[in-house]
């Protein structure tokens, strides 16, 4: 089974991939976008799927944006395997910190410390002028093993890096939601008790699932920020938060593929009517959102799983 | 007599003003059928409560293989061999019965559930489809927890607790919600397993008949103490039970 596996992960990336090739500018960049935050978003999925939902998510997309800004800009490193390497560690490492003490909560609570912790950074790098305070920084565009690619071919370049990562993240979180562990964590969503009377660690469980998490949220704001070539504190502010959680409800825990479906048609649904309706655009996407709660409460992943049983 | 496998001593808990256990002693040896009998209230679930760590003892000792289990945490008490099923069967209601099987087989697995390893891979599912078929359940495997009968909960919630390596059984009135026909099969099934394995059982039960003919020893509680300890026989003729706890004429 693990040979589909590879199979569609390799269909993917060259479908994907392909985007580079027809894709004008303009959407080549939104898709990386829609890409990289997808990552995050999978990382609130996992989290789902053991019956919490991260409000703070923005959190390690600040974090990993803002540590690859960072070292890009002090240390003059501008490789992008570095730079993902360095922000993604420095996003375990927090992740390790914060996760024993979030894994001891449930529902609103974990929800709302969270979402604290990703506002107490949010105030932080607001008032730390040295970086830019609201203004946030620049970051240099990226190199590849020594490569400086310019115009195009760097836009090309890094939308084949965001699927490459996207596809190998991908592979990974399926392999991990198939295995022991992750049938572990469905056990935990629906009774904890149970699962500590088996004798399995519940918070070892839920600590797993936040540190993925945190890893997958530096990963995608590493990208982010390199896509966009800029950096602020709004990466950790709760609306950006509130997009992923958004994208997570949209997917629905059933599929790792549905999450970058949602997150690319929530970056279309915003571009599109932000550019038709520029002062309703909120209202459009409510009303999106609504529409697919209603008509898929398990989200979109529900149009294609098998499973029996609401993982979602 | 075999040598004990559990030694509880002193053991006393105190709710507020509620005395939920005082002075409870008790040595129970190695595959021995206990049953706690009582009126609600008298203390016998936080007895189970306590030496599965669902409780922390305010004080005294709960000696298994030659450790003081008192206060530890529930999932290290599971380890060490000390197993319990719930009065309402405590399962994972929106996985299959063969996943809540699986769920099992991957902690109780060596060495511990895998990132890597298939929850759904051939070994664990011929393991689960094998316990299933010891309880008599695994025509039932496709189906979801609430689809289930009163009994057949009851049964997958025992397996569960079966897959580790169990050297005491605790039943919190394992044929409490089940059909009056179903409960002598039920038991039936699940003693059979259980003394096949040699397992220490302790179970919870309101139900007379069911005290006298699987146990070998009763516990009568009564408002937090051990009013009696001795066979079934004696125990049920025993003129403070009659009044506290059967409700017997005397």
């Amino acid at each position: 089974m693990r040979i589909n596996l590879l199979l569609a992960a390799i269909i993917a990336f060259v479908v994907l991939a392909a985007g580079s090739v027809i894709l004008p500018d303009w959407a080549m960049f939104l898709f990386a976008m829609a890409l990289a935050k997808g990552l995050v978003c999978l990382g609130i999925v996992g989290m789902m799927r053991g019956g919490v939902v991260s409000f703070g998510q923005g959190l390690y997309y600040c974090l990993g944006a803002y540590t690859a800004t960072l070292v890009a800009n002090t240390f003059g490193v501008s490789d992008i395997f570095l730079l993902t390497l360095l922000s993604s560690a420095v996003c375990l490492l927090v992740g390790m910190a914060f996760g024993p003490l979030l894994s001891s909560y449930r529902g609103i609570f974990f929800a709302m410390l969270s979402l604290a912790l990703s506002m107490v950074l949010y105030g932080s790098l607001s008032k730390m002028s040295f970086i830019g305070g609201t203004d946030g920084l620049n970051i240099a565009a990226p190199t590849f093993l020594g490569w400086a690619p310019e115009g195009r071919a760097l836009q090309m370049a890094l939308y084949i890096y965001v699927v490459a990562i996207v596809v190998i993240a991908g592979v990974l979180m399926r392999i991990y939601f198939d295995s022991e562990r992750g049938l572990l964590t469905l056990a935990t969503r629906d009774n904890e008790l149970r699962v500590e009377y088996l004798g399995a660690s519940v918070r070892n469980v839920m600590t797993y699932n936040y540190v993925f998490g945190a890893v997958l949220g530096g990963i995608g704001g590493t990208i982010a920020a390199l896509a966009l070539g800029h950096v602020d504190p709004e990466f950790a502010f709760w609306t950006t938060s509130g997009e992923f959680v958004f994208v997570a409800i949209l997917a629905g825990s059933l599929s790792v593929p549905s999450v970058f479906v949602a997150a690319i048609i929530l970056e279309l649904v915003r571009s599109f009517s932000n550019l038709y309706f520029p002062n309703t655009w909120q209202l459009a996407l409510g009303l999106f959102l609504l529409a697919v709660i209603i008509v898929l409460p398990k989200g979109l992943g529900s149009l294609v799983s098998r499973r029996k049983g609401n993982p979602a | 007599m075999n040598k004990a496998v559990l030694e509880v001593r002193d053991l006393q808990k105190t709710f507020g003003a509620v005395t939920a256990a005082q002075d409870i002693s008790v040595t129970v040896p190695e595959g021995a059928v206990y049953s706690l009998i009582g009126s609600n209230g008298a203390g016998k679930t936080t007895f189970v409560n306590m030496v599965t760590g669902y409780i922390k003892p305010d004080s005294g000792t709960i000696n298994f293989g030659n450790r003081n289990i008192a206060g530890m945490a529930p999932r290290q008490i599971t380890r060490l061999g000390i197993h319990r099923s719930f009065q309402i069967a405590q399962l994972c209601a929106e996985l299959t019965v063969e996943e809540n099987m699986l769920v099992a087989d991957a902690i109780h697995g060596h060495p511990g559930p895998s990132f890597l390893r298939k929850a759904h891979n051939a070994e664990a599912r011929e393991r689960a489809l094998a316990t299933l078929e010891r309880f008599h359940i695994a025509e039932h495997r496709d189906r979801l927890v609430p689809e289930l009968s009163g009994g057949v909960k009851k049964l997958l919630d025992i397996a569960m607790a079966m897959a580790g390596e169990t050297q005491i059984m605790m039943l919190d009135e394992p044929t409490s919600g089940v059909a009056a026909d179903e409960k002598f099969p039920i038991m039936d099934l699940v003693m059979d397993a259980l003394r096949s394995a040699g397992v220490t059982v302790i179970f919870v039960e309101h139900d007379m008949d069911i005290v006298t003919r699987y146990s070998e020893r009763v516990l009568a509680f009564y408002d937090g103490r051990i009013i009696a300890d001795d066979a079934p026989d004696e125990v049920l003729s025993d003129p403070e039970v009659q009044r506290y706890v059967t409700g017997a004429p005397a």
